[in-house]
Formats: structure tokens, sequence, C-alpha cells
């Protein structure tokens, strides 16, 4: 056992947890932040895709203790208060999930292509960023639509600010 | 996640003095193969030592025809530092086409050729370039470093510290990827250097990891050029066959991308 001291979501933590112990399991089972999902659990689908210091990483491929020091992002970390973020107001306004369990996923992946890219995406550069992201609803459209579509509202917010 | 014990190293010497400590150790640098591995309980180390916050095996520097990448130096910052994609655009390339943004975000070169995957990308990078590797004891050529399958010439407890690239004259990497796990199904990095030799590598293609190709190596000293290499045949002996591509179809592979690779170099 090891006490793992993080801060998740603005708020600092220790957790002590088994050294075995993954970065989405201390999330979910430790800090009820079950908004993280687990797909694969082998690191191609992306449901567990969180921020570790503003990078997008695959939280099922990280032992907690490697995440000691980090601040950690998740989805339920984005919004403020009851104003959704512009990433998932533009998934809801775009229809860009059916059943929902890769979104959390996509939509911290889809932030930090954002991030990454400023204004210069286009559908085929989000197409080909979402390769680490699996969806077996949609067909992808609707997903490329809101990241697009978000992209420009993040664009607008932050010259706001 | 079966059970282990995990330890964080400042220092590389840290990281050695507790491999001699532990029972069956194994070294953990962004673990984007490693952890994978534990899951499936193909490695059960008793032990894990993280690498991967340690300062002196981050970064990249270029010194006149050097470029010097520190072994924890995760894909993402390979793929957008400057010197890299000033000296060697071909590594700033291939980076760029490995794993997934979440995997650049963890993975090192490091841990890649640590592994030694036969169809990880950075073997052959390495083998094509004629790079150095330096470890906490010695220099290794990449001609001796790379053993076949998932072997090294590591020996137990050896740290990989960076790996130096001449700059080449000519470089271009391309692959075919596996579309489920961004693997080379088959690449082939090609590389000129300054002095006029031609060195070819091919992943993803030999059933011993990572190889030269002297045939392609030897068309291209003549011309260097895609259409140099239209008349050569790469036999299908010793190549890996699956699922997603037989011998023959890797056999073709290795000249395709060979030809895609040097139209990439110019």
């Amino acid at each position: 056992m090891s006490t793992v001291k993080l801060t998740v979501n603005g708020k600092a933590v220790a957790v002590e947890v088994e050294d075995r112990t993954l970065l989405v399991q201390l999330l979910r089972e430790h800090l009820n932040l079950t908004g993280t999902h687990v797909g694969c659990d082998t690191s191609q689908c992306g449901a567990c895709v969180v921020h570790m210091d503003g990078r997008a990483v695959k939280s099922c491929t990280m032992l907690a203790g490697q995440a000691d020091g980090a601040s950690i992002t998740t989805i339920e970390g984005i919004a403020k208060g009851d104003e959704l973020h512009p990433m998932q107001a533009a998934f809801r306004d775009n229809h860009g999930l059916q059943c929902g369990y890769c979104t959390p996923g996509m939509i911290m992946s889809a932030i930090d292509i954002v991030h990454r890219h400023g204004g210069q995406l286009d559908e085929a550069t989000v197409r080909a960023e979402l390769e680490g992201n699996i969806c077996r609803c949609t067909g992808y459209h609707n997903i490329v639509k809101a990241v697009l579509d978000a992209a420009g509202r993040m664009k607008v917010s932050q010259a706001a600010e | 996640m079966y059970q282990t014990t995990y330890h964080r190293a400042s220092s590389v010497d840290e990281a050695a003095s507790l491999f001699g400590k532990s029972s069956e150790a194994k070294f953990l640098a962004g673990g984007q193969t490693l952890l994978p591995v534990m899951k499936q309980r193909l490695a059960s180390p008793s032990d894990v030592i993280d690498l991967g916050k340690i300062k002196e095996l981050q970064g990249v520097e270029l010194s006149g025809d050097t470029l010097t990448i520190k072994a924890a130096t995760i894909y993402y910052d390979i793929m957008t530092n400057a010197d890299v994609k000033k000296a060697i655009p071909a590594i700033a390339h291939l980076t760029s086409v490995l794993g997934d943004p979440a995997v650049r975000h963890r993975g090192t070169i490091g841990g890649s050729i640590a592994n030694n995957d036969p169809a990880a990308d950075f073997p052959a990078a390495l083998l094509a370039l004629g790079a150095t590797v330096k470890t906490n004891k010695r220099s290794i050529a990449a001609d001796d470093f790379f053993k076949g399958l998932f072997t090294t010439a590591l020996e137990d407890g050896e740290i990989i510290t960076a790996v130096s690239f001449p700059v080449p004259a000519k470089a271009g990497y391309e692959k075919m990827r596996h579309p489920a796990s961004r693997f080379a199904l088959t690449g082939v990095f090609v590389a000129q250097t300054k002095s006029g030799e031609v060195r070819v590598a091919a992943t993803g293609a030999s059933q011993n990891g990572v190889m030269r190709v002297p045939a392609i190596e030897a068309a291209l000293k003549a011309n260097w050029s895609p259409s140099a290499i239209d008349g050569v045949t790469i036999s299908a002996n010793g190549l890996l066959a699956d699922i997603h591509g037989s011998a023959e179809y890797r056999a073709n592979l290795v000249k395709v991308m060979a030809q895609r690779a040097v139209k990439a170099a110019g």
C-alpha cells in the first residue's frame, strides 16, 4: 500500500491504494468518479481518457503511483457549475452520442485535440486524431461535427476571457 | 492488475540500485507496453521501477551532426521538437504515426527499443540511421543492440539513458499501419548518410525482428529513387505470417514501403 497524492478536478486528494491500482480504479473506485469508463482495458478504445497535467492519457494504462503529484481532470471536472463545457454542449447539440459509453473519453480526447490544434482543425484532422477512441454506435459522423463545432465555440469563449 | 510493488526512482543510479534489491524487477517508463503485458500476465514482475520522472532521462539535444534523444522522452515531445523536425524530420514523422494521441503522451523511445517488439517503429529508425544506444554502463551500436524478438543486448538491470542519431543526408519512414493496434504491419526506414552510405531497415517483416535489407540498400546506393527498387525481389523466407498478412504479402510490403519512404525522403 502507498499513499498517492494528486489533484483531481482542482481538489487536492491523498488516497491510500495498493501499488497495482490503476489510475482509472483510483478515480472510479476510491474517489467515486465513475464518469471515466473502462471499455477495453487494453488501451485501444479510449473510454478511460482523462487529462494529466493538461494532456490526454489512457487512465487504464497507468498505475495510480505514476500519477503521484500530477493534476488530473476528468469528465466531472470540465463544466462550470450548471454550464456545460463547450465540448459537452456541442456533443449534445450535434447528437454526438447514442449509448454514451464512449462519450466521456471522446470529450476528453476532443478537448485535448482542440488545445493542440487550436483553430487549425478540419474534418480529416479530427478523424485522424480520434483514432484512439472507439465508438460502436454513431459511425463517428456526429462526433466529428461536434468536435468541429466545439472548436469554434472554444475559440470564441477563449477570446471572451 | 496483478500484485506488484511500485517504486519511483529519482535518478538512474537509484533505479539501478532498486533493481539490484528486487527479486524480479522490471523498469517502467511510459508503461504503454509493460502495463498491458502485465494485465495479460505475460510479465509478472515482483517490482516495477518507474523511470518516467527522472530528469536526466528527459529531453532532446542537437549538437553538430548528432541528434540525441534521452530515453524517457515521450513520443509527443519528440514529434513536436524543433530540433528533431529540423535535423531528422523522418523521426518526427515516425513518431506521429506511432500509437494514438493518448499513447504518444505516455510512451517513450527507451521503452520502445528496450521491448524490441518485432513490429515496433523505433527499432527501424535506429538500425537504418546507425544510431548508438547509450546505457548507464556503455554505448551499444544499433547493429549490435537488436538481438531478435523482444530481445536486446541489454544486460539484467542495465538502463537505456539516450539514443544518439547521426544526422543523415536524407531519410524517410513509411509503414502499413495495422488499423487496430497501430503497430507496423510492415514499416521501412531508409537513410542516406552524409558520407553516401545507404542503410535500410524493415520492421514488422522478419521473424527475427527488425532487419537490414541489403538488396534494397544496394539498389538505392546505385540510384536513390523509388524506381530503383522496382526490380528488387524480397524473399518471403523467414518473414512473419499471421492472420493479417502472409509472408509473401509482407515481402512485397517491404518493397512498397521502401519505395514510399524514398519518395518521402526526397
